[in-house]
């Protein structure tokens, strides 16, 4: 593939205190994809994301987002790597204070020299763009779980940044809510050509957005496959992918019967 | 073709149109980078024609995307004609596309954000009434299943959460020792210093240690415990059960079949009211040492003779009445700690309200609470 690897990720370590969680882990997230983590409970999935945006410290290795380096000590850059990319949370992470309006204009406001009016009209759009049209003024206590994912990405993708990471976006949501999720997901990676990475165990939201997966194992504390996954359900030799794509368990997975 | 500036006005051309009216042709992106700096210039560069009618060529723009929408919304807007006067057009399929799902024709620049408008002050001082009844009505209950909680620990003194009720014994007993013996100690100095100097013109130092004995013992001493406990305990209280309330711990309870009454309140209520009266105890205590070192190097009194005086003034009584108010300081500390966590509702500003609320109404009802004990005292003993 020629086209550009807008993050790299070399030699990743990462875990907690005494535990190593994931070890020499090292991958390419090129411009304009739909990338997606995935892995069984407890693999370092949302660590592996909240280490490739900075939230926390890697015990080695380099992760480089758009060309900066990603330091925890280097403010600057951080704050230039902040600037291009949109976090949405596993809960949407939206401030309990400030209506869904003034979620998404804090950024804007904060960022850009739009006259008020402007701005107003701009999160007019962007609400309107996830279907939240005429909820400006509600409190995100007020809103449905998926309203508030919506929501969340609506100001995760406020200033149009050039990667979008997902921390289980479909965790919690009804299937036609989820399905919309991922339409929206992907029409704006179309139209926006906005890099998407995704943290994610659901399976459909896989086949239906991913163009390419890492998936991550617990006990080789890295990545076991690499690549497509429609092209890794029907192929792959890894028992565990096969188990994972086909929802099949220890026991009655392809070729587990021996084993407890 | 002219090869198109990135910034600076050259990047738009202006042809006026035969039948009044005129044409604009914009260069390069269209989008966040460069959205404010355009509305910018473009209001500027257009305020000196007469904008009766205003079409955009969108030809020469390879990248729009919905900050460079609100340019053109903003440009819209400042047509005379409003929308019969303004076209956009060679727009591509892709800006379409997304003109289209963004609304961009039915996209008004008057658009209010605003909060939702406060009511009226009747409305809202009859909104607070109701709300307070309804406040008055929950924490009437919560002292209702307090009260048959406690029955029922009674009756069968095992259903009691022994393992919690340790935890909390030493996290408002002994945890607070030392901040109570600090200030209580403090307090006791500086009483003993402040009434020295007036007594001492009369020669009667002596009584410094009666006057501290007595104050701490019947009225200071507990007050002053009460006063650290709702601020160190009883917004913990609040905190800890407001933010079980939010993450739904207290919902798993109840659908558990516990009764969240009798396992998160019962053990910090039984615990408060064995540890405040024990802190009541040493407050006086470090209170009346305070007191002794004031004596001892500053009045030329001997340990003894302090000692002595003291113990000649405070009656059991006293001591006892104390420790008395103490223990219902501490059940009515827990009482309100808990009853605001119970009420939160909502996101994490709430549990900072309830925190707040919880120690404010500690206070007062402490002192109000003391007030009635006077009372009592008055008229009873």
């Amino acid at each position: 593939m020629s086209r550009k690897a807008i993050i790299r990720v070399k030699d990743l370590r990462a875990g907690y205190g005494e535990d190593i969680i994931l070890d020499r882990v090292s991958f390419n997230v090129y411009e304009g994809e739909v990338f997606v983590i995935l892995g069984g409970s407890g693999c370092g999935k949302s660590t592996l994301l909240k280490t490739i945006i900075g939230l926390i410290e890697p015990r080695a290795g380099k992760i480089a987002i758009d060309g900066d380096e990603v330091s925890v000590d280097d403010e600057t850059t951080l704050q230039k790597i902040f600037r291009r990319i949109g976090v949405l949370y596993q809960g949407a992470a939206l401030f309990g204070s400030m209506t869904i309006a003034e979620n998404v204009a804090l950024p804007i406001r904060e960022y850009t020299s739009l006259p008020k009016e402007s701005v107003d009209v701009l999160v007019k759009m962007k609400l309107g763009l996830v279907n939240l049209e005429g909820y400006e003024n509600y409190l995100p206590s007020e809103l449905s779980g998926g309203m508030k994912k919506r929501a969340g990405l609506a100001r995760a993708m406020a200033l149009n940044p050039k990667i979008l990471f997902f921390d289980e976006p479909s965790a919690g949501l009804d299937p036609v809510t989820s399905a919309e999720l991922d339409d929206l997901i992907l029409y704006l990676n179309r139209s926006l050509g906005t890099t998407m990475v995704m943290v994610t165990h659901e399976l459909q939201s896989i086949f239906a957005v991913a163009q390419r997966i890492i998936m991550l194992d617990k006990r080789a504390k890295g990545i076991i496959a690499e690549g497509n996954p429609k092209y890794l359900r029907d192929h792959s030799q890894n028992k565990f992918v096969k188990q994972f794509f086909n929802r099949q368990t220890e026991e009655n997975g392809v070729g587990g019967k021996g084993s407890e | 073709m002219n090869t198109p500036e990135t910034t600076g006005p050259s990047r738009y051309q202006i042809a006026e149109n035969p039948e009044g009216g005129i044409t604009l042709h914009i260069h390069g992106n269209m989008d966040s980078a460069n959205a404010g700096q355009m509305i910018e210039e473009l209001t500027a560069l257009l305020s000196d024609y007469s904008l009766s009618s205003l079409t955009v060529d969108l030809e020469k723009v390879d990248h729009l995307d919905d900050f460079g929408t609100l340019v053109l919304v903003h440009l819209r807007k400042m047509v005379s004609n409003g929308r019969d006067g303004f076209y956009v057009v060679n727009s591509g399929d892709k800006i379409k596309e997304l003109l289209s799902i963004l609304h961009f024709d039915s996209l008004n620049e008057k658009i209010s954000l605003e909060k939702k408008r406060s009511p009226g002050v009747f409305i809202r001082i009859g909104e607070a009434t109701f709300r307070h009844i309804a406040d008055l009505k929950y924490a009437i209950s919560f002292i209702g299943s307090i009260v048959i909680s406690l029955v029922h620990i009674c009756l069968h003194p095992r259903s009691l959460r022994s393992d919690d009720t340790i935890r909390y014994m030493q996290r408002v007993g002994v945890d607070g020792l030392p901040i109570v013996a600090l200030i209580s100690f403090l307090m006791g100095l500086i009483m003993a210093f402040m009434s020295s100097v007036q007594l001492q013109q009369f020669g009667a130092n002596i009584y410094v240690a009666s006057l501290v004995g007595l104050a701490m013992t019947r009225e200071l001493g507990p007050i002053m415990t009460a006063i650290i406990v709702a601020g160190r305990s009883g917004s913990a209280f609040a905190a800890e059960i407001g933010t079980m309330k939010i993450s739904e711990e207290v919902d798993a309870l109840f659908t558990m079949g516990f009764n969240p009454v009798m396992f998160l309140v019962v053990p910090k209520l039984v615990a408060a009211a064995i540890m405040v009266p024990i802190l009541t105890l040493f407050s006086d205590i470090f209170a009346i040492m305070g007191g002794l070192l004031v004596g001892v190097f500053m009045l030329d009194l001997t340990a003894g003779a302090y000692m002595a005086q003291t113990i000649k003034t405070l009656e059991l009584f006293d001591v006892f009445w104390g420790v008395l108010k103490g223990g219902v300081f501490g059940v009515l500390i827990t009482w309100i700690g808990c009853f605001r966590g119970f009420q939160v509702r909502g996101g994490a500003a709430s549990v900072g309200e309830a925190t707040t609320s919880a120690v404010v109404s500690s206070i007062f009802l402490i002192i109000l609470s003391d007030s009635v004990f006077s009372v009592i005292l008055r008229y009873w003993g």
